[in-house]
């Protein structure tokens, strides 16, 4: 059945002979294709009668949230759907070949030389107890055609995949193990395996979503350099409707199982038909903070609600010193939002973690409301966290899964003796309505609420107390863009009421951008740039800052709305 | 490497120092002293013949000296005497260990093949009801008592069939089938701990990235996910010696095998104390070296151990 | 560090397995923020109703009568026999058959239970009890005290249980109490471990934390947070190591170091089988089979409070 010529290496040079250059050419088509998770009356579908159709060397997209049923999609054109998932009706043919209802055996055959895939997660991607070299060899041990090849010959592809894709030194990586390795890095051997016996199609599965902004843009590069090179059609999976629009050409748009809009970026950009995909899209454009909403109580000689001076902490690590926060100094006003940007490893939640005297500094001072706090214990502390709050990034694990929200968000209540229990119940009550949960929520426990639900939860219990100041870790990272923006309306609505003070950590500019007043961007443990946030994503002062704006995806849909509001402002005069 | 090496080899020794002591210590605890309680299992004997021989044995000195002397002697490679036979430890042991040596020995290289057999099969069988059956099959192994399997197949070999030998007359089958027998049940553990692991390791997204280059389950099986799940089984064998000891005791008293097995019934019943310390000593520090083994096997198993900043032994950390 | 979180003993059953397959995209975060039970939140809520569940309970419920009233099971005596009646295979007035001395022997199965299980249940309390303490002290006092906890650990293990216990044993009176005690000490180690490795996963988590956060003190947080947390597990391997106390003890009584001759008790009624191996089948098989039967069904007891319990 495979009727195509297998090459025996990859020849960068020979690629254009090998995809014949007709653009039109049709390379892949799904047709009323569903997917089944379960039997009898569990049975819940995932992929609901879905039309897919791919040209050869094209780019499209595949947009949605958590449990829209992209992955599986994807997942099913490469044959690696899980065990509980059934094909139920469709088809699928690459090319010539129907790979319906292909047997195992055959579709052995294809992958790894017809299709390809560029998985979520760098991190676990890769076998951690074998080298580089052996699993990038692997692929051309699997599909070998003719006579063996020498160690020698294969050695030699492998080192041109592992520069091919901006590897350096890449005879020293070949020995090295994956745990030795980068999440960049990692992502690089996974996309040289991918592209290694230049296939026709390619399966990216959020190839990047693991990854920090700066090293998300370097790959995705490569990866569409690659692409663009072999002629390799993909289909690139993603929530992040920003880096769909800056690399694919077609964006299919996934909502429930059925795909809601299939139309050129251009196209979608211009008018998104449907309506959900105009909610994606308004929530993934730029929202710099509106500053009617700027409440700001304090003037200038007014005391901060949180002020740092030369923060400093050191861990010890196997032997190893490692200064994880440098000489941090910042103030948060009243009222205001303050968010600490930088990617993983650059000390914002250590620095967080000390302000919230979870973690002592090495060197510096903390003051909270003015009140030096840098060296309470015990009790002081537990009465420093009555108005001091945290939220926590990931709301499965930051409630216990035992309890109901009632005792959870009443904890705190409890702990300190507040009220009667009728008196803590009621409270709870008011708690629940302020961040917008049902009354009937409160006899549920977290796993029956979804993740929206459990961040409004976290939100309500840090709130039991009074408390005016919060740090939200990450607070919005596990969520939908679109719960994220309510969430985000939420948090905003809450400060507005209630003149809250906001300690935002974020990896995320997009959201950054909108929620801030003024922002602080960290770098390997230092803080290289603070300013109000029009500034700072206006007119960066720092190198690294510009880099991570450049970084940043969504340059499509910044010029468009940056167009869009000239446009406004044309016409208004 | 060096300060993983020199780590490991100080807890081991450290380990049978430790068991070496506490059974020191635990002697005291008896009501009286070894040759008192010796001598008085049966029969009343005269107080002058029990301070004779409690002066023979050094149980006259004080305690700290027993024990300074005690720890000496082993470093000269003295065992101390049998209160029973007045043999010295060290022949009475050497005597019947190979025996022992040989059916443990057998027994636990049979049960790391049936285990790993299993598993392979477990895994790569297209047929849920030969999965389902495979899977419950370790479970069933480590339900049945040794010495009960042990005897019901003597009952259906020797006596129904007539195809063995009742007692040990060095034929194939008196050798095969306490092995087997013992093999079985020590089995049933690493079987389930490499099941759990391997059920661990299929979950990995590693290995939807190996069926997308086009690798078959047999391949992604032998080539990457035994290695990847063989740490924690291996992890468990060497706590199975334990077992493997103790069911070795039993097996051959079901199949009346001559052994370190009747020395420790008859130390055990004759209160021979210096020999039941003996006998600790030698099942602690097999059980100290196998698992010194397999601490070194493990980083060439998966490079990351070395890597991570662990203290203490993969056993100790383990669960 | 996951590369060798799974090694225990006894082995533990493998972690829950979602009850409904669940796909990579199977979470249906619902996009309005509308609440979509997870399947294990519907799985707690069936506890009491979960199918499997009962089924192991009803035999093990059998089991437990026989040690409580042994007489609603049984007419005949475990310790009288009619001499005349003596070697007859199983039938229908002797479901077991007849020993040597034309006793019962279903009836000494069922009389032998209460030793057994007392036996081990002051086996496991022992286990529990001391393990949990060694466990928690593990976890929660320090590396110190950690890495003592472990070693304690790593000597139990060295020293083979079965000889723990014929030490122990032999040491003091032989009989029902040092028995028990001999096996609980060498099931310190495995309660050990697991309270260990539990105490620190629930300790890590956000929550525990957060708790501190909101004014809790350690006490509340222990009590309210972590060891409802990981008592899941330990309850699991509480029915696992019934199981086992039970091999070891009637080991040790297949070897003469439990109750003596007259009483029934479960593994020294296959000793005194084994003599009459060639005439009489079903005095070493029976017994056997009930003994393998409780194991089986407390191992898979434990299976299934795992997969209740756990998180």
């Amino acid at each position: 059945m495979n009727t195509r010529e297998a090459p025996t290496r990859p020849r960068t040079e020979t690629a254009p002979d090998r995809v014949p250059h007709v653009p039109d050419e049709l390379l892949l088509d799904v047709r009323g294709l569903r997917i089944e998770y379960g039997q009898g009356d569990a049975a819940r579908t995932a992929v609901d009668g879905v039309d897919l159709a791919l040209r050869r060397g094209e780019i499209v997209a595949l947009v949605g949230e958590s449990g829209s049923g992209k992955s599986t999609l994807a997942k099913s054109i490469i044959g690696l759907l899980p065990a509980a998932a059934r094909r139920t009706a469709g088809s699928i043919v690459l090319g010539d070949t129907n790979l319906t209802d292909a047997r195992e055996k055959d579709l052995e055959k294809i992958r790894g030389v017809r299709i390809g895939l560029v998985p979520q997660d760098p991190g676990a991607s890769l076998d951690p107890v074998r080298t580089i070299g052996s699993q990038l060899a692997e692929v051309f041990r699997l599909h070998r055609d003719g006579p063996r090849r020498s160690r020698r010959s294969v050695r030699a592809d492998v080192i041109r995949l592992l520069d091919l894709v901006g590897i350096d030194r890449p005879e020293e990586r070949l020995k090295q193990y994956p745990h030795e390795l980068s999440g960049g890095l990692k992502q690089r051997v996974l996309i040289a395996i991918a592209f290694s016996l230049q296939p026709e199609l390619l399966i990216a599965d959020e190839p990047t979503s693991a990854l920090d902004v700066t090293v998300q843009a370097r790959v995705l590069d490569v990866f569409e350099r690659l692409a663009r090179e072999f002629g390799t059609a993909v289909v690139f999976v993603t929530h992040d409707l920003a880096v769909a629009t800056d690399h694919a050409v077609r964006i299919v748009v996934m909502r429930r199982g059925r795909i809601v809009e299939d139309r050129p970026v251009a196209d979608i950009l211009a008018e998104p038909e449907d309506e959900y995909t105009a909610r994606l899209l308004e929530e993934a454009s730029p929202h710099p903070r509106a500053e009617a909403r700027l409440v700001s109580v304090a003037g200038p000689g007014a005391t901060p609600a949180i002020e740092v001076r030369g923060l400093t902490r050191d861990f010890d690590r196997a032997g190893e010193h490692h200064r994880a926060v440098d000489g941090v100094s910042f103030g948060i006003a009243q009222g205001t939002t303050f968010s600490l940007v930088g990617e993983s490893g650059s000390g914002k939640s250590t620095t967080a973690r000390m302000i919230l005297r979870l973690l002592d500094p090495t060197a510096g001072q903390v003051l909270i409301q003015g009140e030096d706090v840098t060296s309470v214990s015990g009790d002081q502390k537990r009465e420093l966290w009555r108005s001091l709050q945290l939220v926590y990034q990931n709301p499965d694990s930051a409630l216990d899964p035992r309890l109901p929200v009632r005792k959870i968000v009443g904890e705190p209540l409890l702990n300190y003796r507040i009220g009667t229990r009728v008196e803590r119940d009621g409270r709870v009550a008011d708690l629940l309505e302020q961040v917008g949960l049902a009354p009937g929520l409160a006899g549920k426990r977290p796993l029956e609420l979804s993740g929206g639900q459990r961040q409004r939860v976290a939100i309500a219990r840090a709130l039991a107390l009074g408390a005016r100041t919060l740090v939200l870790d990450e607070a919005l990272s596990a969520l939908d863009v679109l719960t994220q923006a309510q969430i985000l309306r939420l948090l905003e609505d809450l400060q507005q009421d209630l003149g809250l003070t906001y300690l935002f950590i974020s990896h995320d500019l997009h959201v950054v951008e909108r929620i801030s007043t003024t922002v602080g961007v960290m770098r390997r443990g230092q803080l290289v740039e603070t300013g109000p946030t029009a500034d700072v994503f206006g007119n960066p002062a720092s190198e690294y800052t510009r880099l991570l704006l450049d970084s940043n995806p969504g340059h499509r849909l910044r010029a468009l709305t940056d167009s869009r509001s000239t446009a406004a402002l044309s016409s208004s005069r | 490497m060096a300060r993983y090496l020199a780590q490991r080899i100080g807890q081991a020794l450290l380990v049978v120092w430790l068991a070496y002591t506490f059974v020191f210590l635990a002697v005291q605890l008896l009501p009286s002293d070894p040759v008192t309680i010796f001598l008085t299992v049966d029969s009343a004997v005269d107080q002058a013949a029990i301070d004779t021989m409690k002066s023979q044995y050094g149980y006259d000195q004080p305690l700290p000296v027993q024990y300074v002397h005690q720890l000496l002697g082993l470093f000269s490679g003295d065992f101390g005497y049998s209160l029973a036979s007045g043999e010295s430890v060290s022949d009475r042991i050497s005597g019947v260990a190979g025996s022992t040596m040989v059916l443990a020995g057998s027994a636990f290289v049979s049960a790391v093949l049936i285990a790993v057999l299993l598993v392979a099969a477990a895994t790569l069988t297209r047929s849920g009801a030969a999965r389902r059956f495979l899977v419950n099959l370790p479970p069933l192994f480590s339900a049945v008592p040794v010495f009960w399997l042990g005897l019901v197949l003597l009952e259906l070999l020797s006596i129904r069939w007539g195809v063995m030998s009742l007692f040990p007359d060095g034929s194939f089958l008196s050798l095969a089938v306490p092995v087997l027998v013992l093999a079985v049940v020590v089995s049933a553990p690493m079987a389930q701990v490499l099941l759990k692991s391997m059920a661990h390791v299929y979950e990995q997204p590693f290995i939807d990235v190996l069926r997308a280059k086009g690798a078959s389950r047999s391949w992604i099986f032998f080539r990457h996910a035994l290695k990847n799940a063989a740490g924690p089984a291996l992890t468990i064998t060497g706590i199975t010696v334990g077992t493997l000891l103790a069911g070795s005791v039993i097996t051959e008293t079901v199949f009346a095998r001559s052994g370190l097995g009747s020395v420790v019934l008859q130390a055990v019943t004759t209160q021979d104390v210096p020999l039941v310390q003996g006998l600790v000593l030698l099942t602690a520090t097999v059980f100290v070296v196998v698992n010194l083994v397999v601490d070194l096997l493990y980083p060439l198993l998966d490079p990351r151990i070395l890597k991570s900043n662990r203290q203490g032994s993969a056993r100790a950390l383990a669960a | 560090m996951p590369v060798t979180r799974n090694s225990q003993l006894p082995v533990l059953p493998a972690a829950a397995a979602p009850a409904t397959p669940v796909g990579p995209d199977a979470s249906y975060a619902a996009i309005d923020d509308v609440g979509l039970a997870h399947p294990a939140a519907r799985r707690r809520r069936r506890v009491l109703r979960n199918p499997s569940l009962w089924v192991l309970a009803l035999p093990l419920t059998v089991i437990a009568a026989w040690a409580l009233v042994p007489d609603w099971f049984t007419t005949y005596s475990p310790l009288d026999g009619t001499p005349s009646e003596n070697f007859q295979a199983p039938n229908a007035t002797h479901l077991f058959g007849t020993d040597h001395l034309g006793r019962d022997v279903f009836a000494r199965v069922v009389h032998g239970t209460r030793q057994t299980l007392l036996t081990a249940g002051l086996a496991v309390l022992i286990g529990l009890v001391v393990g949990s303490v060694v466990g928690l002290v593990a976890a929660t006092a320090g590396r110190a005290a950690d890495a003592v906890s472990m070693r304690l650990v790593d000597v139990l293990l060295a020293v083979p249980g079965f000889l723990i216990s014929l030490v122990i044993v032999t040491a003091f009176a032989p009989g029902p109490v040092s028995l028990g005690v001999g096996v609980g000490i060498a099931s310190v180690a495995s309660f050990a471990r697991v309270v260990r490795s539990e105490v620190l996963r629930v300790r890590n988590l956000d929550f525990v934390e957060a708790s501190f956060l909101n004014g809790g003190t350690y006490w509340s947080v222990v009590l309210r947070h972590i060891l409802p947390n990981a008592s899941g597990p330990v309850l699991a391997l509480l029915a696992v190591d019934l199981g086992a106390a039970i091999l070891a003890i009637s080991g040790l009584g297949f070897l003469g170091f439990g109750a003596p001759p007259p009483t029934p008790e479960w593994g020294l009624l296959i000793a005194e089988g084994r003599q009459y191996l060639g005439s009489a089948w079903w005095l070493t098989s029976l017994p056997g089979v009930v003994i393998v039967a409780t194991v089986i069904l407390l191992a898979a007891l434990g299976r299934q409070l795992l997969k209740t319990f756990r998180i």
